[in-house]
Order: structure tokens, then sequence, then C-alpha cells
């Protein structure tokens, strides 16, 4: 049996909420019919203040579906709908105190159940864009669709490839001959060769790009992101970077270590300027620490 | 009331009597069997014993068919990859949907080798067609391997008829019968079965011995090799006290049999009534007419195993599922899909399996509680409407599927 939490048990021998609202007003439904798992969501919104004034689910589903929903309707309930769209799929785990990676997916089923109501009250159509597959990794709960794409989309060829990009396969291991078995899948289907000693194409950031435009906030946990994903390659020459400040679109580090006084110094920063901009997609200047004093005595005389 | 333990399939409690006999092999007959001193002189004759004991309930000619091995799965992949070696001419294998993951995963595996795996289909009630085998034997087919009896619904399997008529092709057959030996007579030395695996834990043995019969004069190639224990078909020195408990609870199983074949049954008849009578909407799946006497597997509707386990457990009672979500996988029970149950009723079905140490008294515990168990999850399933399905419920209730 699996090792469920207390607070799992707890909801699903005594659900809050089950069945569906009276006079409610949104509805989602979603499922997955291969795992057997299906939610009816159902919300009575407040239509002034758009705050959610209760909420009941109808599951078909294991153990810790059924607590999923259970406890994703005490979360909502006295929340706005721009609220309830943050709740995340970890944030139910979270409340349940941890969930079996093999069950993540009930969580992730709650938080769409919650997107398709939130949807259908305000009369937009809520689009699924998740497709599960088999698990393959289960210390990091990957899932076979999630490696198959991932190596397509990045050209991935080993297993190394696979565990930079997805975390898949990164603990105990056990999956490195189910990842080999999707590596040599996509490959043939591009008709290419899976080589098990190929070398492993270049370090991705583990950050992705975005979009919108960022608060300084986002900015900064940004920046930190990408200076992570480049701090291995920097330790590995026996140097490192601190982020000192940012302001606006120039961050100011401290190069440490051997990098300090390197004569490579100019270059790794330039090299990581490069990195920050493909990441954030905006412009970042990033300028050496030391700079920083000739900056507020500037700021001082104006 | 003490817990009700009905997953029997799964594995068995050890009989008293077997650990007792077990017991001397770990304090004073350790020696290793092929050493000459004190310590070892009883430990041949303890096994030549308890191959004796396994002939006699399996019904083989000689007692040197037997082979011990660690396990069921052991026995599978040695049988079906000593065929493979043996015959390496040979690129095709016959198996069927419903056989357990020990054979399946292996052909699996050997498909990608460059086998072909002719995986025959079942019906509705778990039945194999006779014809379609026949057209598939040739003198291309390496090895037939059909389970005797189904782990999850019981279903028999004429494993005697298959087996005469791959001999009469020219083609080596094996069973998996893990589930059968033990629950039901067998007779090996009167039908063509070349090799066959059983597995002590299912049949009151300890977990960790296991049996492959191996006809005299078949074929064969071994999967360990080393020294020359069991006549070098597999190499190890000897689990002594586990081939000894074998031994014993094969006896057990054999005197036991006729008990298996009425009491047992019986239990297992009233489980199945009674709870098919008291709860709308639940079916029995496999082949009715034709089970293993200690299995019931029975379908409920709109609600799913995973949870209806957790209430059982809740109420002291063992017993096990084809749901996906309590193996980890996303898929049913392959048993289920290949039957062409529903997905509404295939997550849903519970596995009760009996064994000589279960009572009446919990069977009537069982049919008590499990009305209410049902009731209380069709509550919560948006498929369920008060006293009934709801109208239509692939259509009233149709989620956007991720």
């Amino acid at each position: 049996m699996w090792d469920y939490s207390d607070k799992v048990k707890e909801h699903f021998f005594n659900p809050k909420n089950a069945g569906a609202v009276v006079d409610a007003n949104a509805t989602g439904e979603v499922g997955s019919i291969s795992c057997g798992d299906a939610l009816r969501l159902t919300l009575k919104v407040d239509d002034d203040s758009e705050i959610i004034l209760e909420a009941g689910f109808q599951t078909f589903g294991c153990g810790s579906a059924i607590a999923s929903s259970s406890v994703l309707t005490e979360i909502i309930k006295g929340m706005t709908l721009d609220e309830a769209l943050k709740v995340t799929n970890q944030d139910i785990a979270d409340q349940l105190e941890g969930l079996p990676p093999e069950k993540m997916h009930c969580s992730v089923m709650g938080r769409e159940a919650l997107q398709a109501a939130i949807a259908n009250y305000r009369g937009e159509e809520w689009k699924d864009d998740h497709e599960e597959g088999a698990l393959i990794c289960k210390c990091f709960a990957i899932d076979a669709v999630m490696i198959e794409e991932m190596v397509w989309a990045n050209k991935l060829r080993t297993v190394e490839d696979v565990t930079n990009f997805t975390k898949a396969g990164g603990g105990c291991a056990a999956c490195h001959e189910d990842i080999e078995a999707i590596l040599e899948k996509v490959l043939t289907e591009k008709g290419e060769k899976f080589d098990p000693n190929a070398a492993p194409i270049e370090q991705p950031a583990k950050v992705t790009a975005i979009k919108t435009p960022l608060t300084n906030l986002q900015r900064i946990k940004k920046i930190e992101q990408v200076l992570e994903s480049l701090r291995p390659s920097l330790m590995a020459d026996g140097g490192d970077v601190e982020l000192v400040e940012v302001i606006g679109n120039t961050a100011y580090v401290n190069m440490t270590g051997a990098c300090n006084g390197c004569q490579m110094a100019a270059m790794t920063i330039a090299g990581i300027q490069q990195r920050l901009m493909e990441v954030m997609g905006e412009f970042i200047k990033v300028v050496p620490a030391t700079e920083m004093s000739k900056l507020v005595s500037i700021e001082a005389v104006s | 009331m003490t817990d009700i333990y009905l997953d029997n399939n799964a594995t068995t409690r050890v009989d008293p009597a077997v650990v007792d006999v077990m017991i001397p092999y770990f304090l004073e007959q350790y020696g290793n069997p092929s050493s000459i001193h004190k310590f070892a002189d009883g430990v041949a004759r303890g096994l030549k014993h308890a191959r004796q004991q396994v002939q006699a309930l399996i019904g083989c000619e000689h007692d040197s068919e037997i082979i011990f091995t660690s396990c069921g799965t052991e026995s599978n992949s040695t049988a079906i990859l000593s065929a493979i070696k043996a015959q390496p001419n040979k690129k095709e294998i016959i198996t069927t949907t419903v056989e357990h993951p020990a054979i399946l995963s292996l052909c699996d595996y050997l498909e990608k080798e460059g086998y072909t795996i002719h995986r025959m289909p079942v019906d509705k009630a778990g039945r194999l067609n006779l014809n379609a085998y026949k057209s598939l034997l040739s003198d291309q087919v390496a090895i037939a391997s059909v389970m005797w009896a189904n782990n999850e619904t019981g279903t028999i399997f004429p494993v005697a008829e298959m087996a005469a008529m791959a001999n009469a092709a020219g083609v080596m057959f094996h069973t998996d019968a893990v589930q059968a030996v033990g629950k039901i007579p067998m007779l090996l030395q009167d039908t063509k079965i070349d090799m066959l695996s059983l597995s002590g834990h299912k049949l009151h043995a300890p977990k960790g011995i296991g049996v492959l019969y191996l006809r005299r004069g078949t074929r064969y190639r071994p999967l360990l090799r080393g020294g020359h224990q069991e006549r070098g078909r597999r190499a190890g020195t000897e689990n002594s006290a586990s081939i000894v408990g074998l031994g014993k609870a094969c006896e057990l199983a054999l005197e036991y049999i006729e008990y298996e074949n009425t009491k047992v049954k019986a239990m297992r008849d009233r489980l199945e009534r009674g709870i098919t009578e008291q709860i709308p909407h639940c079916f029995v799946t496999g082949d009715l007419n034709n089970r293993l006497p200690n299995t019931t597997d029975i379908a409920f509707e709109y609600i799913e195993g995973e949870s209806i386990l957790m209430l059982l457990n809740k109420a002291g009672i063992a017993a096990s599922s084809g749901s996906a979500c309590t193996s980890g996988s996303l898929e049913p029970s392959h048993v289920m899909r290949a039957m062409d149950i529903p997905y509404t009723a295939a997550h849903g079905t519970i596995r009760f399996s009996f064994s000589r140490y279960n009572s009446m008294a919990e069977v009537d515990k069982v049919l008590k509680v499990m009305p209410g168990i049902v009731a209380t999850l069709r509550k919560l399933s948006p498929y369920w409407d008060g006293n009934g399905p709801v109208v239509d419920p692939e259509k009233a209730f149709a989620p956007a599927y991720a």
C-alpha cells in the first residue's frame, strides 16, 4: 500500500465538501481516462466580489484523488477567483503533507479542475495542454510524455542529456533503461541512431526563457537562477560569482575565487551577460560590483 | 475479531508445520549439502525428501524433473530463455495477453531483441480461442507459454490440451502454474507439458523458493551456471531450509486439495453470491464456470479500487485490486483491459482470494461491511446519482481528459 501521509488519510476517510454545491454557478470537469481519475468541481461564486463562497467535489478515483479534491475545496473557499487561479498543484500536495510521486497527478487534476471551473464561470473555454504518460522517473515524478517531448525539442541524445533537461534519472538511476528505450524510440523516429556513449550536448541553462515584462523582484530572482545554473562551471575553474545589486537592467556582480583578478574575468562577465539576455529576453548589463561606488557617487552629485 | 486476510493469490501465511520442519536447517543441519560432515549429512536426505513431496503434488514421473529455484519469476525466465537458447533458429514465442508480468515483461524484452511474440487475446470471459492458437503453432515457434490459472480472475486455461497441441506441432510448452499448484489437482506425467513454474509462497511455504519442473528429455540450457547443484541445471548453494519447507507445504497442499475444492470454494461462493445480491451494479469477472476454487474478482462500477481497499483495510480486511492506482502504473490491470471491461468498472475491481485459513465467519463480516463501503464511495462519485448511476454515465459526465 502507498505510504500516505496522515493528512491524506484524514481527507480520504473524512472528506470535506463532498457532493455537488446545490446552486453552483461554476463547474469544472477533468479526468485522466487511463488512470481512472475523474473530478467534477462545483463552485458558488459571489458575483460582486468574485469570492468563492462554497466548493464541492465529486471524484471517481483513488485515495489520493479524493484527498486532493477534498483539500482543494478547503483551500479555495473564501478566495477570490484571481487568488484561486494562483493555487498550484504543489500547494495541494503541500497541504496534504506530500504525495507519493506516482500520485502527484492527483494534485494536478485538482488544479486543472479549479482552472476549468473558473473558466466556466467566466464563460471561457478551458484548454488542457497537459498530456500524461507512464511514470518513468519515480524520484522526480517525470513521465514518458515529458521526456519524449524534451528529447524532440532539445535534440537530446543521451541519458545524461535527459537528466540535465528534465531531472529524470538524476536520482536512484533505476529508470535509466527506460530512458534509453525512449531515446532509442525517438532517435529512430528521427532517423538517427541511439549511441549510449555519445557526448552529451551542451549544458542547458536550467531555467527557461520568459516572455512577459518582468517586475524588479522577478528580474532579481531570475538573475539568481541563471547565476545558479552557471555556478557549477565557474566552480569547476575554482571561481564563483555573487550577485550584489540589481538596479534597473544592470546587475552588479562580484567575481570571487579564481575568477577574481583572472584575466578571463571580463570574458566571463560578458558570457554571463549573454546568457542572462538569452534567458530573460531583455537587455541586461552585467557590471563588476567594484563599479558600483562610481554609480553611487554620480547619483549623489546629481 | 482479528484482521481478515483475503489476499492469498498475492502471498500466503507460512503454515506453522512448515516453519517447524525448517528450523533445524537453520540451527543444526546448516552445513552445505555438498560437504561431507555431520552438519550436512542430513541435508541431502532432506532435499531428496522435499523433491519427492513436490513430485507427489504435481504428479510428475521422476523426482529429478524438479529443479529448485529462487522464485516463480526465476522459473519462468529460465524456461523461456532455455527454450530460445536451445533452439536458436526458432524466433517466435506464443503467449497470452493476460500472463503475469514475469512472462510479459520478458517477452517485451525479447521482442526488442528481434523475437516475434504472439500474444493471444482473450474474450470477455477471459477465455482463449484454441483454433487461433493452433494456427500459430509452427516450426518457427521456440516455445508456447500459457499460464495454468490467472492470478486476477482465477480463470483456468486448458493447458493440458494446449500442451498436447504444441507437442503434436513439435513446439515446446511451458506453463506458469504458480496460482494453480496446490489449488487444483494435477498429474503432469499424463500431460505433454514440458516445463512448469511454481512458487512456494503461494502455497504456505516461505517466499524465496520456487520450482521449475523440467520433463525428462526436454532440451535445456541453464540460466545460472556454476556449481553442480540441481545436477548442474541451476547452480548456486541450495536454499535448504526453504526447500524442505516447500516440500512440507506441498505435502500439506495435497492433503488439503479436497478441502480447497469444497470448503474453501464454499466460502468463496458465499461471498460472491452475497456481494452480487446485496450490491447493485457489480459483476464477477472471468470464466465463472472454469475458475480456481479460491478466487473471485468483482468489478464495482463507478468507483475506484484503491479507495475500496483503503476502506476495507480500515475495516480490517485485506484484499487486492486491478485498479491502476494500486500498482503505481497509469493503466488499469492488463487482464481487465484484455477482457474489454469498461474502464468505469475495470478501475473498481477487487480480488478476494481465500485459503484454508479463512472461515465462514470472516465471509459474513466482509458481507456486512462491503455494501456500506461501496455506498460511501458512490456518494462521492460523479457517475452516481442517489440510488443508481446517472443516466447514460459516459455522456452525463464527460470530463476533459488529460
